[in-house]
């Protein structure tokens, strides 16, 4: 729905350079990937363009708008994030219903009980899941309640923090299968972080392959099978992924 | 869907909270030495709630012809240096004590939580100019600092309530402050930061309800503390003013004779350690009950 340009992103931790100067795009209904090893500074790059981090320097405009010209409700409304471990995510003393019903209170939505239902429904959970507490639910299960939360303020780009890699591998198949379902249905933009080049090739359109906080490459899903990185660090990467899998 | 009737809302997180209460409570009764607090306390709320029922005499009802009886039949405890029944007056006291412990939780608890989680959520000079405050307040002995509050504020029994409280918060904002920083970078506040939550709400509705259970635990074992400092207070004749039968004063008076008359001090002596001790107990067995772990097992 809405388009994300991400320019000259940089952001350092005392002495660490994390992100040296990051820059892409991503079209508006794409699904965008980021892959690379643990510490290259994917998930940064999601904690600074949504503002959880503010130190960093350059800009992130999403639908044309700078991230940071964007009062707070319209940002909320416009970027959610799903987090990586669903046991860290809920609060562990809200139940499901006060965590989906916190954000329509703060944004002054109205029927609650109408987005509620329609929220889990979204999700394909019962309705009746409405009053469980996290620990009441499989890690599967939180992770839908994790995305209800981030859908229900209705928002235009989704960042996917390694949405599914908490969790065991078919549940897997069903979280992935969910957000590609939502994203035919509503259109949204995803930006997300893998470790795993599978779900990358099975969501993403494109995918920027990552070292040191520096995009080596941008590639299309396609250049996934038969290797056809050009960079040898990205090359190596999918090499190795390529092998594991034919390993198995 | 127009159809269905709206889910029965509210009743589920309500019985929720009462049923982790009978847990706690079940939890608290199992264990020998929490069961034993837990017990002494019930009886100190029903000596204050019935004491002029069970009461044998007025605590004030002076009996010149009558002073330093010994404990028997007509007066369980003894008399004192006035004649006035000790038994009654401790019964009495015990009003006393459940005030000065239920008006400082209530004034240290929030107090303390506040200040705690602000500085623990916001970090940074808010933390710093906060938490130098607490130190403050913390390089004094606790004794001695509601002494001087006492003795500037006047002696009786409200100032020594405030000055205990003056006191007794810090190191509930301590313990709050170092719960929220745990807290302060998981991921459920990030969310709640991304849904756009204020800070406050993000305190109030995320980082107290995590705060909550230690904080508690440390509020029942602070209760020694307090009742023993009131007792403190009141010996030393800066807390509870006579005729009023608090525990701690009633000690000063017996002193002077004490030698001969044993059961003047040993009666509310041995109220004021069943007390702390009651109340040192269920702050333990409190801190099990809490875990989250146990909680979780449940």
């Amino acid at each position: 729905m809405k388009p994300i340009s991400i320019r000259d992103m940089s952001i350092r931790f005392g002495a660490v350079t994390v992100l040296p100067k990051v820059s892409f795009d991503v079209a508006e209904g794409e699904c965008f990937g980021l892959v690379g090893e643990s510490g290259s500074g994917k998930s940064t790059i999601l904690r600074c363009a949504s503002l959880l981090l503010d130190t960093w320097s350059g800009e992130a405009r999403i639908g044309g708008t700078s991230v940071r010209e964007m009062s707070p409700a319209d940002r909320c409304r416009t970027l959610q994030m799903v987090f990586q471990d669903p046991y860290g995510s809920l609060h562990p003393r809200h139940s499901v219903r006060t965590v989906l019903s916190e954000p329509l209170k703060i944004h002054h939505f109205d029927d609650h009980a109408a987005r509620l239902e329609q929220a889990m429904i979204d999700v394909g959970l019962p309705v009746a899941f409405l009053d469980r507490y996290p620990h009441q639910l499989s890690g599967g299960q939180r992770q839908r309640v994790a995305i209800a939360r981030a859908l229900i303020v209705e928002p235009d780009v989704l960042f996917l923090d390694e949405p599914t890699s908490a969790l065991d591998v078919s549940v897997q198949a069903e979280i992935i299968n969910l957000l590609v379902r939502l994203q035919a249905e509503k259109g949204f933009t995803y930006v997300m972080v893998s470790h795993d080049l599978a779900v990358i090739d099975h969501m993403c359109d494109r995918f920027a392959v990552m070292k040191l906080g520096e995009i080596v490459e941008i590639l299309p899903r396609s250049a996934i099978v038969g290797n056809q990185a050009t960079h040898p660090y990205a090359r190596e990467l999918i090499g190795a992924s390529l092998s594991y899998e034919n390993a198995l | 869907m127009t159809e269905k009737t709206p889910y029965a809302t509210r009743p589920a997180p309500d019985l929720e909270w009462l049923r982790s209460l009978r847990n706690i409570v079940l939890y608290l009764a199992r264990t020998p030495t929490s069961a034993f607090g837990l017990l002494v306390l019930v009886v100190l709320v029903l000596a204050a709630v019935f004491c002029p029922l069970i009461a044998t005499h007025d605590p004030y009802l002076q009996d010149l012809q009558n002073t330093l009886a010994p404990p028997g039949g007509a007066h369980y405890f003894g008399t004192d240096e006035l004649g006035r029944d000790i038994f009654s007056r401790l019964l009495y006291g015990s009003r006393i004590t459940l005030t000065i412990i239920s008006l400082v939780t209530i004034v240290v608890g929030p107090i303390g939580l506040f200040v705690g989680t602000v500085a623990g959520y916001f970090g940074g000079r808010v933390d710093m100019v906060m938490m130098r405050l607490t130190d403050i307040f913390l390089s004094f002995p606790s004794l001695i600092l509601s002494l001087a509050f006492v003795a500037a504020l006047g002696p009786s029994l409200n100032n020594a309530i405030i000055a205990i409280s003056l006191t007794a918060w810090p190191p509930i904002a301590r313990l709050a402050r170092a719960e929220t920083m745990t807290i302060r970078k998981a991921d459920y506040i990030a969310a709640a930061r991304l849904q756009g939550a204020s800070p406050a709400r993000i305190i109030w509705r995320s980082v107290v309800p995590m705060c909550l259970p230690s904080v508690l635990i440390r509020l029942t074992l602070n209760m020694a503390t307090v009742i023993l400092t009131a007792a403190g207070l009141g010996f030393l004749g800066l807390g509870a003013q006579p005729p009023m039968p608090e525990w701690g004063a009633m000690i000063a008076t017996g002193r002077r004779y004490m030698i001969d008359s044993w059961w003047l001090v040993t009666f509310p002596g041995l109220s004021i350690l069943a007390v702390s001790l009651a109340f040192n107990l269920l702050g333990d067995g409190l801190r099990d009950a809490l875990d989250p772990k146990q909680m979780n097992r449940r």
